[in-house]
């Protein structure tokens, strides 16, 4: 089933083809600066829905900053955002998580002293609507909002097979083996019931075995959870295996945007990871 | 990673930036309209807007005005010295040294202690200057010792622990001389044997007094050699290297241990020198004596931006400044009584000021590595 | 630092496995480390010395006639020296030599160099006069020290003390942990019947059992040492047969689940309300006041919990929270209030309280939230002193009456049933504990809900929490904000009681007072900061307040800042830690010891449904 999405079907395939259907999360000229240093240099790129979407490039690219860009964790200098139509600019980080974006990060980043199931329980907050009241008078609302944000925690947290379920649950985060943890993270960008996942490395520092069942969890999170995904990703063979659609990032801008076979067999890409001279 | 949101595009968005920007446009106002009412009284008394603003209102004379200055400038450098120790600490360690005004309060003890068993042996009157030389080094060498001793007693088993924990541990250790102070020398101000009249006098020149000539020329001083051992010595450079990133700088062949030690030892030496110069301008020390111009000393270091030896002397004679001059020049001409009561709250709302106005502080802040990220 | 490493003993390979520990001779030292604590302890006998206490306890006596607070402050120096200096650093790989005569030996050089510390100070009281700098340079010290004989039976004598000390410190190393514990309880019992002597003989004349209390100790204050002797031999034998047991009880009751565990609980609150419900009943005015006193402390301290210890803000001002509260109840109850004077009811000032010192919450709060952490104890700490400095002024003296502060408060009404006082520090009790009965019940309600999960995720990693959707400054200001109603509810008890505020009463000390009571007790955790205050504003007492101990009152700040850094650098997670906050402050230990246990799974080998599935592939 997997090895059936590098193929490029979807609805993400089509949408690519004919411009007619707006894109899910689009960016327009987007510019950061640090310093003198352009980190994103007038960037479009766009996601349709449903669609897996890799960001490729060397180190230093850009690839991280796109992610801190979307996700209003770095300042931009020109351009726009656009998610479904409207600017995410000016937006605080947790309001566009509330739009409908949520990521993981390059370095995991749980909350480590919080168990499994709480580090999952506390990223449904802004799907949630309870307060302090319904929490101190233990009101009928308050209860069954209680239990649905455990029962669609677990829910979450069953999607990855019995490693984060039962006993687990009640483990603080910190236990958990490394590959574990970019589960829960995962995981806990699932809560926030977004329509976008911005995945930044989701494989690195797993073994191939891990690897591999990861990458068929990114195939299944868009057909079972109908997430448009953004994978930032260095190793080929995931790439190859998961993408709809791959867009090659140097020094800030895009250099190729197509399906695998094409982006890799484009020289400029090839030149931006072999360096100059490399194609002739 | 940068840490910043984006920019703001101008518009607040929700009500604690609403609020925040009230706050600063209201810090704004106050201060321009106390100052223009200020200038509307030095024109003339009776003019409508200084009567509107306060109707009791005096206004200053010139000498009143530059003697409020210089006593700000003398604070103010004294602040400064203080401000190092907090400023270099925090741009090692990344922890704010709460007990650090309590060193200085052992250095004014100690100079207190000194020259009065000087003055009974006679040689405070007969040899001032060289007293103040002996007490000013007996002071620095105390403090580098308490300075060395809380760093490696109640700091360094706290080395990477969460940053609150030695912050946290700083005010026990500041509760802890503050009291042992007490219990030890007794819960009563002590005062400095009598200083010569050339001291104590107003010198025709500009009409200072001399006191206040010499502080702000020993801080002068002092904070010139500073400069130098962390600009251009070995030691120096290591603390700088320490100050930007400990893990790369030990890798590098610095021992960090040792410098870390360093920076306590230069900090506790100018608290040492900066409780001296107390003592000479208020002849009075008691154990509380550290723990306002303690806060005072960060919220220059904060306002110079922190890590920053420069910034550290020009937030210190900012605050001494405005302290000085704040209530009589914004408050007073608004119409608020008793002002010199409120010189402690101008302080503290300047580091409040400051910190939502301009965050890093005037000249920006040299962070450690963690911290930036 | 400088663990004694046995000659590289080849330790590769398989780890060491339970060796037959081997003792140490007597001589085999490590001569530097015993130096060092030696000299430490001396120069800490040194200062006790100084200080007065010794001389200040004197008065205050634990077993009449053999023991006075003021020698047992001398005392325990050598003794935790002595038993300091046997301790071994646990290695992996290193062997763990049993106690033996090494640790005797050791800890009597270690006592005798600690205790020799006096005897130096007692040859330098005796020719030196340093009265002019340190206050308590004086005769009655080198009479203390010398008991009353000459300086070279001071000199001889802290010599055999310390090393009398110092060996039953290392002595202790000897036992068995059973017995250890015994001894320890033997300890606790005397030195507590001793502490607690006022609270228990103020019950016992209100429950007729004075008998008891004549018997247990002396006229004038200080176990009898015979009944002391009987007390620790009961302890003894009690703690020998019953200590495993409660702790089988406690590990039982940690054990249930569900509707058992919530009943278990519910029973124990119960009875602990049921208790302190009760027992004012039969205490005179003193250990209600002093009942009173630690309930307001407790109220303060829960408050602060939730600020610190729940959503994480170090907040140095807190004081600022208690003293809008009890100036805003004093100006809207009392008549003498300067400006407005509406004598409203106390609970209807109550509530106005209540939105006031919320509304100064978010004053406060909105400035400082989104500062970095350190920045903002700082801050706070300004606009404690500044809220202060405002009360004080003259500008707002019309208001608040400045320095004179304002008197003739009236007591607390409810409902036109009682009057609250603190003429009658028995209904003031009863209030305060309503009121923490409140804070307790906000705490852990809170606690459990989403808001209390974001708080934790803020407190975990700001940046995350807000990428993860969360407002995090909404939520941090609602923690301050939740904190100062908490505090200003203390607030206006506190000037309903006192019947006066000045601007006096709220230095930042307070403020570091309670922030040792909740770390002391235990960050994030209700009970811990309950016992934390009961403890130390019940024995040492408060800022202003007195405790059990009321001759400590000149040392107490010394002690609350020494115990600040210990438990800052011992144990952070305070005396009963909640769970999570250990986990973060000794987070690598932990997640070594589960790796080590094999907690850390490793996940090819532990594939769910298919176990050793690795291979197929």
């Amino acid at each position: 089933m997997t090895a059936a999405n590098g193929t490029g079907r979807g609805p993400g395939a089509d949408a690519a083809n004919g411009t007619s259907r707006r894109p899910l999360l689009e960016t327009r000229d987007l510019s950061v600066d640090f310093g003198g240093l352009h980190a994103l240099d007038r960037l479009d790129f766009e996601v349709h829905e449903g669609e897996i979407v890799s960001v490729i490039g060397p180190n230093g690219a850009g690839k991280t900053t796109l992610f801190n860009a979307i996700t209003a964790t770095v300042e931009t200098s020109a351009g726009d955002i656009l998610f479904e139509g409207s600017s995410l600019l000016g937006l605080d980080p947790n309001r566009v998580t509330a739009r409908g974006i949520a990521r993981t990060f390059q370095n995991v980043r749980l909350f480590a002293n919080m168990t499994v199931l709480e580090n999952v329980m506390v990223s449904q907050h802004c799907r949630t609507r309870q307060h302090a009241f319904g929490a101190l008078f233990y009101t009928p609302s308050f209860r069954r909002e209680e239990a649905e944000i455990r029962e669609r925690a677990e829910n979450v947290l069953s999607f990855f097979g019995s490693r984060l379920v039962g006993y687990r649950f009640d483990q603080p985060a910190f236990t958990l083996s490394y590959a574990n943890r970019r589960r829960l993270e995962i995981a806990r960008a699932m809560a926030t019931q977004p329509k976008l996942i911005l995945l930044d490395e989701p494989v690195a520092g797993m073994n191939p075995v891990e690897s591999a069942e990861l990458t068929g969890m990114i195939g299944r999170l868009r057909d079972e959870w109908g997430f448009a995904i953004v994978v930032i990703e260095h190793h080929m063979d995931v790439v190859r295996e998961v993408s709809d659609r791959v867009v090659v990032l140097d020094h800030g801008t895009k250099i190729a945007d197509g399906d695998f076979e094409d982006v890799s067999n484009d020289p400029r890409v090839i030149e931006a990871y072999l360096g100059h001279g490399a194609t002739t | 990673m940068i840490r910043r949101r984006r920019a703001r595009g101008g518009a607040p968005r929700t009500g604690v930036d609403w609020f925040l920007t009230f706050l600063r446009v209201a810090i704004l106002t106050v201060v321009a309209v106390g100052i223009l009412a200020f200038i509307a009284q030095e024109i003339d008394t009776d003019n409508p807007f200084a009567r509107w603003a306060n109707p009791d209102a005096t206004g200053l004379t010139g000498a009143q005005f530059r003697g409020l200055i210089i006593s700000g400038v003398a604070q103010g450098s004294m602040y400064g010295l203080i401000a190092l120790g907090y400023s270099m600490v925090y741009g090692v360690l990344g922890f704010i040294n709460f007990a650090h005004g309590e060193v200085f309060m052992v250095g004014a003890m100690t100079g207190m202690i000194t020259s009065n068993k000087l003055a009974d042996a006679g040689l405070w009157e007969s040899n001032f200057i060289g007293s103040l030389v002996f007490i000013v080094i007996v002071s620095m060498i105390v403090c580098t010792l308490v300075a060395v001793i809380m760093e490696r007693v109640a700091y360094r088993p706290l080395r990477g622990s969460p940053r609150l924990i030695p912050l946290i541990t700083s005010i026990g250790v500041s509760f802890f001389i503050q009291n042992a102070s007490i219990v030890l020398l007794g819960p009563a101000a002590k005062a400095y044997p009598d200083v010569p009249d050339w001291v104590k006098d107003k010198h025709t020149f500009l009409q200072i007094e001399g006191s206040r000539i010499l502080v702000v020329v020993v801080a002068a001083v002092s904070m010139g050699v500073l400069w130098y051992l962390v600009e251009h010595t070995k030691g120096g450079k290591a603390m700088r290297a320490v100050a930007e990133d400990a893990e790369i700088a030990a890798l590098m062949g610095i021992n960090v241990n040792r410098t870390i030690v360093k920076v306590f030892a230069v900090g506790g030496a100018m608290a040492g020198l900066a409780g001296i110069l107390w003592g000479i301008l208020f002849r009075s020390v008691i154990h509380s004596t550290g723990f306002l111009p303690g806060i005072k000393a960060f919220s220059a270091a904060v306002v110079g931006g922190i890590g920053h030896l420069g910034g550290a002397m020009a937030g210190g004679l900012s605050i001494g400044v405005a302290e000085s001059v704040g209530p009589l020049l914004i408050l007073e001409p608004l119409g608020v009584s008793g002002v010199s009561q409120l010189r402690d709250a101008v302080a503290f709302a300047v580091l409040i000021g400051v910190l939502l106005l301009r965050p890093a502080g005037i000249f920006g802040e040299r962070l450690p590595a963690e911290d930036r990220t | 630092m400088t663990a004694t490493v046995p000659p590289a003993t080849p330790t590769s390979g398989v780890p060491a496995e339970p060796a037959p520990a081997p003792t140490r001779g007597a001589l085999d030292q490590d001569w530097r480390r015993l130096v060092r604590m030696g000299a430490v302890g001396a120069v800490a006998q040194i200062f006790i010395a100084l200080s007065n206490m010794p001389v200040r306890l004197d008065e205050r006596v634990i077993v009449k006639p053999v023991l006075s607070l003021g020698y047992l402050t001398l005392l325990i120096v050598p003794f935790a020296a002595g038993h300091r200096v046997g301790h071994q650093i646990k290695r992996e790989g290193v062997p763990v030599h049993a106690a033996g005569a090494h640790e005797v030996a050791g800890g009597a050089a270690c006592g005798a160099l600690a205790g020799g510390g006096l005897s130096l100070l007692a040859v330098l009281l005796a020719n030196f006069d340093l009265r002019e700098p340190l206050v308590n340079w004086s005769p009655m010290l080198a009479e203390l020290l010398a008991f009353g004989n000459e300086t070279w039976f001071a000199v001889v004598v802290w010599l055999v003390i310390g090393t009398a000390c110092g060996a039953a410190g290392g002595a202790l190393r000897l036992l068995g942990p059973r017995t250890r514990r015994a001894v320890v309880t033997m300890a606790l019992a005397v030195g507590g019947a001793a502490v607690l002597e006022p609270l228990v003989v103020d019950l016992a004349e209100g429950m007729r059992l004075e008998a008891l209390t004549d018997r247990l100790y002396a006229r004038r204050g200080g176990v009898n040492w015979t009944s002391g002797l009987g007390l620790a031999a009961a302890s003894g034998i009690l703690a020998a047969l019953g200590r495993g047991r409660l702790q089988q009880a406690r590990a039982h009751i940690a054990e249930l689940e569900g509707a058992s565990r919530t009943r278990t609980n519910g029973l124990l609150i119960l009875a602990t309300a049921a208790v302190l419900v009760i027992l004012p009943l039969f205490a005179g005015k003193l250990t209600n006041e002093l009942l009173a006193n630690v309930g307001l402390f407790v109220l303060l301290a829960l408050g602060l919990n939730i600020v610190v210890g729940l959503a994480g803000i170090l907040d140095l001002g807190y004081v600022a929270f208690f003293a809008v509260g009890s100036y805003s109840a004093a100006v809207l109850t009392a008549a003498t209030s300067p400006r407005i004077n509406p004598e409203l009811p106390w609970l209807v000032a109550l509530i106005v309280v209540v939105v006031i010192t919320g509304l100064v919450g978010l004053f406060i709060g909105a400035p400082v939230i989104r500062m970095r952490g350190d920045y903002l104890a700082i801050v706070t700490l300004g606009f404690g002193e500044i809220i202060r400095l405002i009360f004080l002024s003259d500008w707002l003296s019309g208001w608040f009456g400045g320095s004179q502060g304002i008197t003739k408060i009236p007591g607390a009404g409810i409902f036109g049933l009682t009057d609250v006082a603190g003429t009658d520090p028995r209904r003031v009790f009863y209030l305060v504990l309503a009121f923490c009965a409140i804070a307790i019940y906000v705490s852990w309600r809170l606690e459990r809900s989403r808001l209390g999960r974001a708080w934790m995720a803020v407190r975990e990693d700001e940046t995350v929490a807000e990428a993860m959707g969360i407002n995090t400054v909404n939520v941090k200001l609602l923690a301050f904000v939740v904190g100062a109603v908490l505090g200003s509810f203390s607030g206006a008890i506190f000037s309903a009681k006192v019947g006066s505020v000045f601007p006096n009463s709220f230095l930042i000390l307070v403020s570091i007072v309670i922030l040792v009571v909740v770390i002391f007790g235990g960050m994030g955790n209700i009970v811990g900061v309950i016992a934390g205050s009961a403890v130390l504003i019940g024995v040492l007492g408060g800022p202003k307040q007195p405790g059990l101990l009321a001759e400590f009152s000149e040392f107490k700040l010394l002690i609350y800042g020494a115990l600040l850094i210990w438990m800052m650098l011992a144990r952070p997670e305070g005396l009963i830690p909640s769970v999570r906050r250990s986990r973060e402050l000794h987070q690598q230990e932990m997640a070594q010891d589960a790796w080590l246990k094999g907690q850390v799974e490793d996940d090819n080998h532990n594939d769910g449904g298919s176990p050793k599935a690795a291979p197929a592939t």
